[in-house]
């Protein structure tokens, strides 16, 4: 194989499933390579197929991309988001890899590159003499990685075996197209983030050894052994997800639905719950993302308790009378007799760890609902970091104290009583 | 790079389990290449079976170790028990300054400490904490682990075969990915199916095994149901047909035991609803 085929493999394939948005490694290329380098890939395309998918792509999410960039690559199919020009360029003229850090670089370096790929040439080459011809591992037109020396050397086919198919035809297939989420990992950076919410406290249960107290104790006792248990510790946070499932969320419905899917299966608080509610929470509040019943907030008030964690969610982008006219409820038939800002405001009164997560990047946090919403509840960006900063904010509470509202906010709405 | 076993057997699958070709070369280039293999897939379709199957296929013994939510990685190598020899220490019939008989090594530990080479089975491992699978790393690259309390190593003198299993509750880390051979099980296509089925039910009649299969997949398809059944739903299902000879012509316009392949009220009220129609 040519040094350019090499590159061809390299830069189309390896970049193509990243360009994807397929996280692979160099690590997981290397494997591949050792693999080729090895012979434990027998000399065709299928095979290739599902060894390189079992060794670069950790998820099954991520198989249907993979099958569009290996039609793409091995066949004439269409790259998924297309090839960006930064990789053409790279084509072009090919230095280090551009989106390479320099440990990976270095570990690129570090590899016995040359003697892998001349075993992987190698292995190629016994590919002419087995097959019988007539597939595309070769592209059209002489742009593929393999194709120097005047002739295809593939044409493989799949052995033997069920099937019969060629790889190219099974990842044109896309079988895989119902496993994608397009919330691949990601759920877990925020479970990771999440974690930090939690409140410690003794428990009854199964009691626990402790172990600094039985040494004292049966130092104390001369050497007769005292064992000293005690009930154990337990996360006794509670906490209840309010999201805004609204008409301008929707570009962000996939964020919003990673975060709910990263707190929901977490199993690590006492108590989670999760509410929806469009643009404003008013007298209602949804018991799924997707409508449902409805549950009276004033229940959520009451019953739960103060200490409870409230995380709320939206872009807090809307009209400004939804937030402070009596009737303002952006769905038509829902007359509201109290404004939002009034339940806003009574949710951050009775939960006083509360912070509001917009999943709007901050450089567009503009506007009159934002601001107002901003002078209730402490915001943070749904960013990784963002959410880091929230949950301190809430575990170490140093969320600030509630101001009162200005009734002239509301023009004319009076909040005694509330 | 990792070390490279020599090559043994190459599993085929084994007469209870039907694996398909592109699961028996997974398996095969994991051997091969000395890396972990993580399999994934709906519930039901096997991925505990392959296991022992792999086991069995390479006549190797298996090791299983079930992880559970509080398991923790220390678990799998040795367990200390500090509170035995506590109590030992009240009387003189042990000779408590002889730690070793205090250390007791988990399954991951065993499976270093084997004379042959084993498969060793890490069932769940979402189950565990988040950090579980990363605590495991070191072991699992470098196959050897100390014990500080008796200063010993134990160091596999045969890479064991590491087959690790998941439900995906949770998300995995990426620095554990990126060491495994990763295999999701897809659904069972019904060519496939029939074969896994004749496992079970060698002597099923073609037309009862067809009609069964026919009514499966149309309910499988069915929009709308939480958890769609799996294999070991259609499998017992199949049994209790064959128990009460149920006549094939009859599973064309009825369901009898729907309760065996669904098991949420939910999932048979939208059965039943769209039947109605």
């Amino acid at each position: 194989m040519s040094d350019r085929a090499q590159r061809m493999l390299f830069g189309e394939f390896f970049f193509g499933l990243r360009d994807a948005g397929v996280r692979v490694g160099l690590s997981e290329w290397m494997a591949l390579m050792q693999a080729l380098a090895e012979g434990v890939v027998r000399p065709d395309l299928s095979d290739f197929y599902h060894v390189a998918r079992a060794l670069l792509v950790k998820h099954e999410a991520a198989f249907d991309l993979y099958d569009q960039v290996f039609a793409a690559v091995f066949a004439d199919g269409a790259m998924p988001t297309g090839l960006a020009d930064e990789l053409l360029a790279w084509l072009e003229d090919p230095k280090p890899p551009p989106m390479l850090s320099p440990e990976e670089l270095a570990l690129l370096e570090s590899l016995p590159l040359d003697k892998l790929r001349e075993l992987f040439e190698q292995r190629l080459e016994e590919q002419d003499e087995r097959h019988d011809g007539g597939n595309r591992w070769i592209g059209t037109g002489g742009t593929s990685p393999f194709g120097h020396g005047g002739k295809n050397p593939a044409g493989v086919r799949v052995g033997g075996g069920g099937g019969g198919r060629s790889a190219v035809q099974v990842a044109s297939e896309r079988r895989f197209r119902d496993y994608r989420n397009d919330r691949i990992l990601d759920t877990r950076d925020m479970a990771v983030a999440l974690k930090k919410l939690r409140r410690l406290t003794r428990h009854e249960g199964e009691p626990e050894l402790d172990v600094d107290e039985s040494i004292d104790e049966t130092s104390r006792n001369a050497g007769e052994l005292s064992l000293i248990f005690r009930p154990p510790r337990r996360n006794e946070a509670r906490v209840l997800l309010l999201m805004d499932v609204g008409g301008s969320m929707d570009p962000y419905a996939h964020l919003v639905e990673r975060l709910f899917s990263a707190a929901s299966g977490l199993n690590h608080w006492r108590k989670f719950e999760a509410f929806a509610f469009h643009n404003c929470p008013y007298e209602k509040l949804y018991s799924s993302m997707w409508g449902g019943e409805g549950v009276p907030t004033a229940d959520v008030l009451r019953d739960r308790p103060p200490e409870t964690f409230l995380i709320m969610v939206g872009d807090a982008s809307m009209a400004p009378s939804e937030l402070t006219s009596k009737h303002g409820a952006i769905d038509y038939y829902h007359r509201n007799e109290t404004p939002g800002l009034v339940w806003l405001h009574r949710l951050r009164s009775r939960f006083r760890r509360a912070v509001w997560l917009n999943p709007m990047p901050e450089a567009w946090w503009r506007g009159y609902s934002i601001e107002l919403i901003a002078s209730v509840f402490p915001m943070f960006p749904l960013s990784l970091e963002g959410l880091e900063r929230a949950m301190d904010a809430l575990v170490k509470g140093r969320t600030p104290d509630v101001p009162d509202l200005d009734p002239r906010l509301m023009g004319g709405f009076h909040l005694g009583g509330s | 790079m990792t070390k490279r076993e020599e090559h043994t057997a190459t599993w085929q699958g084994t007469d209870d389990y039907i694996a398909s070709d592109d699961l028996r070369r997974i398996v095969d280039v994991a051997v091969r290449l000395a890396r972990p293999i993580l399999i994934k897939g709906e519930p039901g379709t096997g991925k505990t079976l392959l296991a022992r199957s792999v086991a069995a296929g390479l006549g190797m013994p298996l090791l299983t170790w079930h992880v559970k939510s509080t398991t923790k990685a220390k678990d799998g190598l040795y367990v200390y028990d500090t509170v035995q020899r506590l109590y030992d220490s009240r009387f003189q019939d042990h000779d408590v300054s002889d730690i070793r008989q205090y250390i007791r090594l988990g399954p991951l530990g065993e499976s270093f400490a084997a004379k042959e080479r084993v498969v060793l089975l890490i069932d769940e491992i979402d189950k565990a904490d988040m950090e579980f699978p990363n605590d495991l790393l070191h072991e699992l690259d470098q196959m050897s682990f100390t014990i500080p309390e008796t200063g010993d190593t134990v160091t596999a003198t045969r890479r064991p075969v590491v087959i690790i299993t998941s439900n995906s509750e949770k998300e995995l880390p990426d620095a554990f990915l990126r060491r495994a051979v990763f295999h999701y099980i897809a659904f069972p296509d019904r060519a496939l199916m029939a074969e896994i089925v004749a496992v079970h039910f060698p002597d099923l009649g073609h037309d009862l095994l067809e009609a069964a299969l026919t009514a499966f997949f149309r309910l499988r398809g069915v929009d709308g149901l939480r958890k769609r059944p799996s294999t070991s739903e259609l499998i017992d299902w199949i049994g209790a047909l064959v128990a009460t000879g149920v006549d094939p012509e009859r599973l064309r316009t009825e369901l009898p035991f729907l309760g065996t392949l669904l098991k949420r009220e939910q999932d048979l009220q939208v059965v039943l609803r769209q039947r109605a129609r």
